[in-house]
């Protein structure tokens, strides 16, 4: 399994779109930083690209590059090594290398201009959601063969994560605004890893605007300890079970 | 001149020479008790209270003398009574520790009471667990200076105020220190009066609260982490100037909320890190010009029943949002203040932006009438959908904004 994981992590960094990818990060963080006339309103700007351009970029390079594997794959179900590991170190390389060039392409910029817990916790949640990305990735390219159909389907679910939930979110606000919706919305943010994400986030920067409006609710659950380590859970959930899911599908798939 | 000058010197001996006594009280000396000290004072003299503790219930002065303590003379109100009242003209009480004054629910009970006075100054006192501290009723020219006033009041019903003046006139409060009351300052039905250089800050509900106060100026106080911020109400020609707001948060919380207050002129002060920093209500002809509006949730929040009031030269720096009101209607002027959030542009080089700036984001409305949507805020969906109403406004006033908003933060 390590001899896989290396050869996928050293392929990908060799990767011209993985080069391109965290050079185009850097620069982005970097020139954010230097415009802005104050750090955070740049970390602001860079929260925008966090929460759009990660997902994006780590949902279709994994999936495109699992189709572009196929052959590798198959090469590899025909030698003595267990599906599992495959499947896995696939997951891990894809992981290792996309978290390493956000790190360097954002992390290294966050940490020099803004290292505080905003910073880190903005680290923290790219990293996540690049891990979360792949996962689902895998997710979407295990349940059709047909390449083209595989990179449509991830298309729509980042388009889902990205956007649609969040609109079916607020549509339901205003069905339901006669009713409290506080611990509804703690809920619904579980279930979407981008907004799990952002609100953590924004807990640590636009403080005293939601501690005060939405009332207690938000602030008791999102801002103590508990609420903490459970959102980070909640992530964790949010890669653990598409990553189960597509493992089980590949296990059984018909190569 | 030489006339003049004699005049003076004959005047001066007149004062003094007319005997004034002073007057010791301690636990050696003939006198031991405070009352009795009063007791036999005349107009004029001056009581010295040497360090030590004095259970006296409740000290009455009514005449023109000054009580004053060495080294912090400790006068303990046993958690019963109030501990000095004050009716007369001309009488200082300075350099005491006033500690445990009683509560009760049907008189107001405090540290030192001040009733029907002219002339009444309150120096330099320490209160400690007081249920009002300095009570000023139906008095002019009276003055209250260098105090610390601390209590430790846990909820609203159960406290009283620091400084509580009622249908008072030119009052100076000066450079008091006040904590833990239910309001740090009330006024009500005060006239003409100077408060300087206070700081009111953790109280159970306002920093200060006034009402019904006209003519009063406030200049360089402190208003920090109070539970409700600072309220005032139905007063006129009221003049706040460099006044520092500091950290109020919750969600009734309140830099400064303004309601029904005309005429008046807000400048100089700084709004920093509170959940609503301005928050107007009923509000006419308001000039408010060179403020700093730093890290607040809402900057301002003027409801649709203010009209004539003029947002001129601040900085609005940081802001989660603007601008807040609730309705379509604007009767308000905004011109060449400063907002970060501006991206127009300027092609003359004068540092005035030549595009319009509206301040209200739509989000800040939505949140406004259905809080829960801040899970929302800054995601994709809504920063679409401000953009789409920053081109074409729909939900948000149209008339409100800027026209002429500068490039770079006004220096103050």
């Amino acid at each position: 399994m390590k001899k896989i994981l290396k050869y996928v992590i050293v392929d990908i960094i060799q990767n011209k779109i993985v080069l391109i990818y965290t050079f185009l990060l850097l620069l982005i963080s970097l020139s954010v930083f230097n415009l802005e006339s104050n750090a955070a309103k740049g970390l602001l700007s860079l929260l925008n690209i966090i929460l759009i351009l990660v997902p994006l970029i780590s949902i279709i390079f994994s999936t495109i590059y699992i189709y572009n594997s196929s052959e590798f794959i198959e090469l590899l179900v025909s030698q003595p090594v267990k599906r599992k590991s495959i499947w896995l170190s696939l997951f891990g390389g894809l992981a290792a290398s996309l978290s390493l060039a956000f790190f360097i392409g954002a992390g290294i910029p966050i940490l020099l201009y803004h290292a505080d817990a905003t910073g880190i916790t903005m680290i923290l949640t790219g990293l996540f959601l690049t891990v979360i990305f792949v996962s689902i990735a895998m997710l979407a390219a295990g349940i059709t063969r047909d390449k083209a159909k595989g990179i449509g389907l991830s298309i729509l679910l980042w388009l889902y994560f990205s956007l649609i939930f969040d609109a079916l979110v607020l549509f339901f606000l205003f069905q339901f605004q006669d009713y409290p919706l506080e611990r509804a919305m703690v809920f619904f943010s579980f279930l979407n890893p981008i907004d799990l994400g952002r609100v953590q986030i924004l807990l640590q920067m636009d403080i005293s605007a939601l501690m005060g409006y939405t009332g207690a609710i938000f602030r008791e659950f999102f801002g103590n300890q508990v609420g903490v380590v459970l959102s980070f859970f909640g992530l964790f959930i949010w890669i653990a079970i598409p990553l189960f899911i597509s493992l089980k599908k590949f296990s059984k798939k018909d190569l | 001149m030489k006339k003049v000058l004699y005049l003076i010197l004959i005047s001066y001996f007149a004062v003094f020479s007319a005997d004034a006594k002073v007057i010791k009280v301690g636990k050696t000396r003939s006198v031991a008790f405070i009352q009795r000290a009063v007791d036999l004072s005349q107009n004029g003299d001056t009581i010295l209270v040497d360090p030590g503790l004095y259970k006296e219930k409740n000290i009455i002065i009514q005449k023109s003398i000054t009580l004053k303590g060495i080294n912090y003379p400790v006068l303990d109100g046993e958690n019963k009574y109030a501990i000095i009242s004050i009716k007369a003209k001309n009488a200082t009480v300075e350099g005491f520790k006033l500690q445990h004054t009683g509560r009760s629910e049907i008189k107001d009970l405090g540290a030192i009471m001040i009733y029907d006075s002219y002339k009444v100054s309150a120096l330099n006192n320490i209160l400690e667990d007081t249920n009002f501290g300095i009570y000023v009723q139906n008095s002019k020219r009276c003055t209250i200076e260098d105090n610390s006033i601390t209590a430790y009041g846990k909820d609203e019903v159960q406290s009283g105020n620091g400084i509580h003046c009622w249908r008072s006139d030119s009052l100076i409060i000066i450079g008091n220190k006040i904590k833990g009351h239910r309001d740090g300052l009330y006024f009500e039905f005060v006239k003409n009066s100077l408060i300087w250089r206070n700081v009111s800050a953790q109280n159970v509900r306002y920093g200060i609260h006034f009402m019904f106060s006209n003519r009063n100026t406030y200049v360089g106080n402190i208003f920090e982490r109070n539970e409700a911020g600072v309220a005032v109400m139905y007063s006129n020609n009221i003049h706040m100037y460099n006044n520092h707001f500091l950290n109020n948060w919750g969600d009734a919380a309140y830099g400064i909320l303004l309601k029904d207050i005309t005429d008046s002129d807000i400048s100089g002060n700084h709004f920093t890190k509170n959940t609503v920093a301005l928050h107007m209500e009923g509000c006419s002809r308001i000039k408010l010009y060179k403020n700093i509006f730093n890290n607040n949730g809402w900057a301002v929040k003027i409801q649709a029943s203010c009209d004539k009031n003029d947002f001129n030269r601040n900085n609005f720096i940081g802001n989660t949002f603007d601008i807040g009101t609730n309705g379509s209607l604007v009767l308000n002027t905004f011109t060449g203040n400063y907002w970060d959030k501006y991206e127009g542009y300027d092609l003359f080089k004068d540092n005035i932006g030549d595009v319009p700036f509206h301040p209200v984001s739509m989000y800040s409305m939505i949140i406004d009438s259905n809080p829960a949507a801040l899970m929302l805020f800054r995601s994709l969906i809504v920063s679409l959908l401000d953009k789409t109403e920053k081109i074409l406004p729909g939900v948000t006033p149209e008339n409100l904004r800027d026209n002429k908003p500068v490039m770079r933060p006004i220096s103050l």
